[in-house]
């Protein structure tokens, strides 16, 4: 019994460990993210949370298709503003786990992508 | 004997069409109206408004000022959207190049640079399973690599040669040219300069630094400097015999 119950601690112990970068609110750990540049979103973050995803995928088809070019919803926009910068002051890539769309899609286990072809940090040398 | 009229009279209906285009021309300039259906080259559509189906982006290029010595156009179009070559010619992508052309009895030779042609009836939007081979309203042939699945039946279907493959995994790609591996592509005639209202890069690079041989416009507003060229020189359009009606023409051949 005793064994039993060192065995679930220490997995909880490895559980925490791993979790690395999040932060524990009230018992649950939570993603790390980064805040993005601007004072607020393009729309509250609930909304965000679920919708993001219809979002970009409607302006996706929009700029794609009918050349309709709108900066509410860019994708472009999205990286442009929630650019996360390494220790050395360079804009991170998704290769990074700090990366604002992977810190929260590593923790949801999400795999996306959109990085195979899009730029995942804004343009060197582009404010 | 009474014969009955055709209701068809040329003379009449070539009055009419004349009257017509002659309205088209002096109402375009007054109005409003005039940004919103023929944007000329020089501006940029508001966002969220669509491209326009009025208008036909094209190129006229100049060959007798088109050096068989000068790249510009082409390392201006890897700049711009960021193409890296890995040293396999046969597979790196090539969204413009130069072709040498001579006659085999004048011995006279000619460089063209060669690009998606961006046809009024584009083969590779007929090929494609996908529907992901796009032409869209303003004449811009495209790839929407969303749903490109990588069958290359548009590159075999294409008379240019003008699609390329991506073989190897991308990084750092250009934030407003989108490539990735397992995808077609090609020239986009610089399609994110063109709704910001500016010329392609090649384009940018021959006037620059190149011999001024190419020239970008719409060429359905008979006001354009294109529509003017076109209208007033002979220019072709290569393969013509296969009827595709390429956006791109090119002059002196």
């Amino acid at each position: 019994m005793a064994l039993r119950r060192t065995a679930i601690v220490t997995l909880a112990v490895l559980a925490f460990g791993l979790a690395g970068l999040t932060t524990v609110v009230a018992g649950v750990p939570l993603p790390a993210i980064s805040p993005g540049l601007g004072d607020s979103c393009v729309e509250d973050t609930d909304f965000m949370r679920r919708e993001h995803m219809n979002l970009l995928k409607h302006q996706r088809d929009e700029t794609m298709r009918k050349g309709m070019r709108s900066e509410q919803y860019s994708l472009v926009e999205c990286i442009n503003c929630h650019v996360v910068e390494g220790p050395d002051a360079i804009p991170l890539t998704v290769a990074s786990p700090d990366h604002f769309c992977r810190s929260c899609h590593d923790y949801a286990a999400v795999n996306i992508d959109c990085f195979q072809c899009h730029a995942s940090r804004p343009e060197p040398g582009i404010e | 004997m009474n014969m009955k009229t055709p209701d068809f009279d040329p003379v009449r209906r070539k009055f009419l069409s004349s009257v017509a285009a002659a309205a088209g021309v002096m109402l375009a300039p007054g109005v409003m109206l005039y940004g919103v259906t023929r944007p000329s080259s020089a501006a940029a559509r508001a966002a969220g408004v669509e491209a326009s189906g009025d208008v036909r982006w094209g190129m006229l290029i100049d060959l007798d000022r088109c050096e068989s010595d000068c790249n510009e156009c082409v390392s201006a179009c890897s700049r711009e959207n960021g193409l890296q070559g890995h040293g396999r010619q046969a597979t790196d992508a090539q969204w413009i190049r130069k072709v040498e052309t001579s006659s085999p009895h004048t011995g006279a030779s000619r460089s063209l640079p060669v690009m998606c042609q961006h046809c009024a009836e584009p083969p590779c939007v007929d090929v494609c399973p996908t529907g992901a081979s796009f032409k869209r309203a303003d004449g811009i042939v495209l790839v929407d690599k969303h749903i490109c699945i990588g069958c290359r039946f548009c590159m075999m279907a294409c008379p240019y040669k003008a699609r390329s493959f991506v073989h190897e995994t991308l990084e750092d790609q250009k934030p407003y040219a989108p490539r990735g591996k397992g995808t077609v592509e090609s020239c986009t005639l610089c399609v994110h300069r063109v709704d910001a209202g500016r010329t392609p890069a090649c384009v940018e690079a021959c006037s620059d630094a190149g011999g001024g041989a190419m020239l970008f416009g719409d060429l359905n507003d008979p006001d354009s400097e294109i529509s003017q060229r076109v209208t007033n020189y002979a220019s072709q359009q290569i393969r013509v015999d296969l009827g595709l009606d390429p956006g791109v023409r090119y002059r002196n051949l």
